[in-house]
């Protein structure tokens, strides 16, 4: 990374931890409070937010549980406030009903998952198997933008761009990392300029002064009354997102062997793309970088021209179901997956492209 | 020729012959082993399932030479009710820590005691969160500095400390509530006291038996293990008070659930 | 003849058994166990009363015994 930028909003580089990133992230774009629980490997996060929320003029407070933190997020943004929680993901189970309710009351706020191996209390390496309960959201028809940062610099942005992100889609944003990008230290710049002040928000419930009263609730018993909300929500994701579907592309100019991951295993798929193509084999690596909504469509252009898509990624098999989804059967897709927390290196994945393409030959 | 050797120690045979992972001078070893020796005492080790929970503590499985469970954060109370329910002559016990118990397992708590399920429960309460390295917990001392609490705890942010023990005694459901300690010769054996008898109410009164064991924590103290033992007597002592809440052992001796 | 016997690989050398010992009857070996930690020894066999404190106070369950 460069010493010397010409861009204004940004500072001079400094040295921070994934999840110290995300707290600076938070604190630029105006969150004032914070609501957590510990648990391994995001601590760090409720201990920078315990110190730096009192010197912003705001708020942290440690929840009885990831129960309680999200019901306090919900809270805090029923008053118009940007608010946050993080967890890791037995923690994130806990918050599945908050971010549903959160959803259906149409409530802003930004939720970091630090990511570990699963299911159950599993273990506290970094994984990637909580893809598809990022994307699903939790219970019912639900619609959140996901954000999947692929360095401490990425961390920042995106959690700083999430509370925006969440007041326009008005509902959750989860922004989903693990615990190697949590713990891993590098350079980045944060912003210097000031944050942009959030929209009005005159559904609030700050007292109705002068006001008929404002009501926030999920609950709308008549079904077509929840089905026209339903549609209504899908609606405003669509319009608000549409500038979301991003990916980051390396060396996919000339490939026909096209690598899907995020975050931290996009790390190894990197120097994997260069590796085979010392080899002759032309791969390039395509790295969402907001995974809802996926970038479906330039997925489909890549794999138009493809002999083979592999999707990397540190589980069984979850970021592939997207992929296949994209891809539409226009060339092969298979799955490198690690679990538990395990991860594949460059090598390894170069070996995996190299052998499976002599399998399709014979 | 050798007089005959006395024993006036040896190892509960409810241990297993394994090095525990505890920090050096952590108290959570002599809480294991007084429910060792309990259990040894009333001769149920075959009978016994054990609940582990998310802290410290969890790796108690690897230590007891009894079947146990591992349960989700602060849930121990509900699977022990499940496992009891379904298999009344087993004796079930949880042991935990002052966030599994008193953080997020507030209502798991209240609700097996109220129930007065068939069930005991160890509480270590050392003030702390030790497994995700010392932030404070719902039993922290007014203005103890923890990593979440770096300016020392205060009233008017993070509120009042919680005493498990008289909460859960305002109820009418359990039969035996006690606080001990585990910090001195005189509250070791107290202590041990207290959790035969927290056996006891599930064993002969077939009911709930809850010990809250006052416990330190020197490597998030930041103290050494003596320091540490002399800041509970001094400090955490007084706060909590020892002695046994509740006794309705006697009045409680025939089961009233039908089998 | 009174006497303890510590398990020197569960000893974590904490030191609480010869701050607790009523009679100072034990210090620490001058080697290591496999963990690096200097187990605790009963230095003074002759004082030791097997009065057991000391396994009482372990938090690692490392004195094993106690004869009286």
């Amino acid at each position: 990374m460069e010493d010397h930028t010409d861009d204004p909003r940004l500072g001079d580089l400094v040295l921070l931890k994934g999840n110290e990133a995300v707290c600076e992230g938070a604190i630029w774009a105006g969150c004032r409070f914070f609501f957590g629980y510990p648990i391994t490997p995001q601590n760090q996060i409720p201990e920078m937010m315990s110190r730096r929320m009192p010197e912003v003029g705001g708020t942290y407070l440690q929840a009885e549980s990831e129960l309680a933190a999200i019901s306090m997020v919900h809270g805090a943004s029923s008053a118009g406030a940007r608010a946050m929680t993080s967890s890791s993901s037995p923690g994130i189970s806990l918050m599945q009903e908050g971010l549903s309710y959160l959803a259906g009351a149409e409530l802003p706020c930004v939720v970091v998952n630090i990511q570990r191996g699963g299911p159950g209390l599993g273990n506290i390496a970094g994984a990637q198997s909580d893809y598809l309960q990022a994307v699903s959201g939790a219970h019912g028809d639900m619609f959140l933008p996901v954000y999947a940062p692929g360095s401490v610099q990425e961390i920042y942005d995106f959690v700083a761009e999430a509370f925006d992100t969440a007041d326009r889609v008005r509902g959750p944003v989860i922004v989903l990392a693990d615990a190697m990008l949590g713990q891993m230290t590098e350079a980045m710049r944060p912003r210097v300029d000031a944050c942009p002040p959030a929209p009005e928000k005159p559904w609030a419930t700050v007292g109705a002064r002068n006001r008929a009263p404002n009501l926030i609730t999920s609950l709308y018993t008549q079904p077509d009354s929840l089905a026209q909300h339903n549609r209504r929500i899908r609606a405003r994701f669509e319009s608000e997102t549409r500038e979301l579907c991003r990916a980051d592309e390396c060396l996919t100019e000339d490939a026909d062997v096209i690598l899907v991951s995020y975050g931290i295993s996009s790390r190894s798929c990197q120097t994997a793309c260069e590796l085979l193509r010392e080899s002759g084999v032309r791969t390039g690596l395509f790295r969402p970088t907001v995974v809802r909504p996926f970038p479906e469509a330039r997925l489909a252009q890549l794999a138009a021209r493809a002999r083979l898509v592999v999707s990397v990624e540190m589980s069984l098999g979850q970021l592939v179901k997207d992929v296949r989804l994209a891809v539409q059967g226009r060339a092969p897709v298979t799955v490198l997956g690690r679990p538990g927390g395990t991860y594949s290196t460059s090598p390894e994945i170069a070996e995996f492209v190299v052998t499976t393409l002599q399998q399709m030959a014979s | 020729m050798e007089t005959m050797e006395k024993v006036a120690f040896s190892t509960p045979e409810c241990m297993v012959d394994a090095t525990m992972h505890y920090c050096p001078g952590c108290t959570h070893g002599i809480v294991h082993r007084l429910v060792a020796e309990a259990i040894d005492e009333l001769g149920i080790r075959e009978k016994c399932v054990g609940i582990s929970p998310v802290g410290c503590a969890v790796y108690m499985y690897d230590y007891m030479n009894c079947d146990f469970i591992q349960a989700a954060h602060g849930r121990a109370p509900a699977v022990a009710t499940g496992l009891s329910r379904a298999l009344p002559e087993t004796i079930v016990f949880t042991y935990q820590g002052d966030g599994d118990l008193a953080a997020i397992g507030t209502a798991e708590i209240v609700h097996a005691a109220a129930r007065n399920e068939r069930m005991t429960v160890i509480f270590v309460n050392n003030g702390i969160y030790g497994m995700t390295q010392g932030q404070y917990a719902p039993t922290t001392l007014i203005g103890q500095r923890t990593s979440t609490s770096p300016r020392g705890r205060s009233v008017e942010v993070e509120g009042y400390p919680i005493r498990v023990s008289e909460m859960l005694a305002a109820l009418d459901g359990p039969t035996y509530i006690a606080r001990a300690a585990v910090v001195s010769p005189p509250t070791v054996r107290q202590a041990k006291r207290a959790i035969l008898r927290a056996f006891e109410a599930q064993v002969t009164y077939r009911g709930f038996g809850f010990v809250e064991v006052l416990s330190t924590c020197p490597t998030y103290w930041g103290m050494t293990p003596a320091e540490a033992l002399k800041r509970a007597e001094e400090h955490v002592v007084p706060y909590y008070p020892l002695g046994e809440l509740v006794d309705r052992r006697q009045g409680r001796e025939t089961a009233t659930r039908p089998e | 003849m009174p006497r303890i016997v510590v398990n020197e690989g569960r000893c974590r050398g904490c030191a609480l058994c010869a701050e607790m010992c009523p009679k100072g009857v034990i210090d620490a070996e001058t080697h290591l166990n496999r963990d690096g930690y200097h187990p605790a020894r009963m230095a003074d066999s002759a004082t030791c009363t097997g009065c057991a404190i000391c396994a009482l106070m372990c938090p690692h369950v490392a004195i094993e015994r106690v004869y009286r």
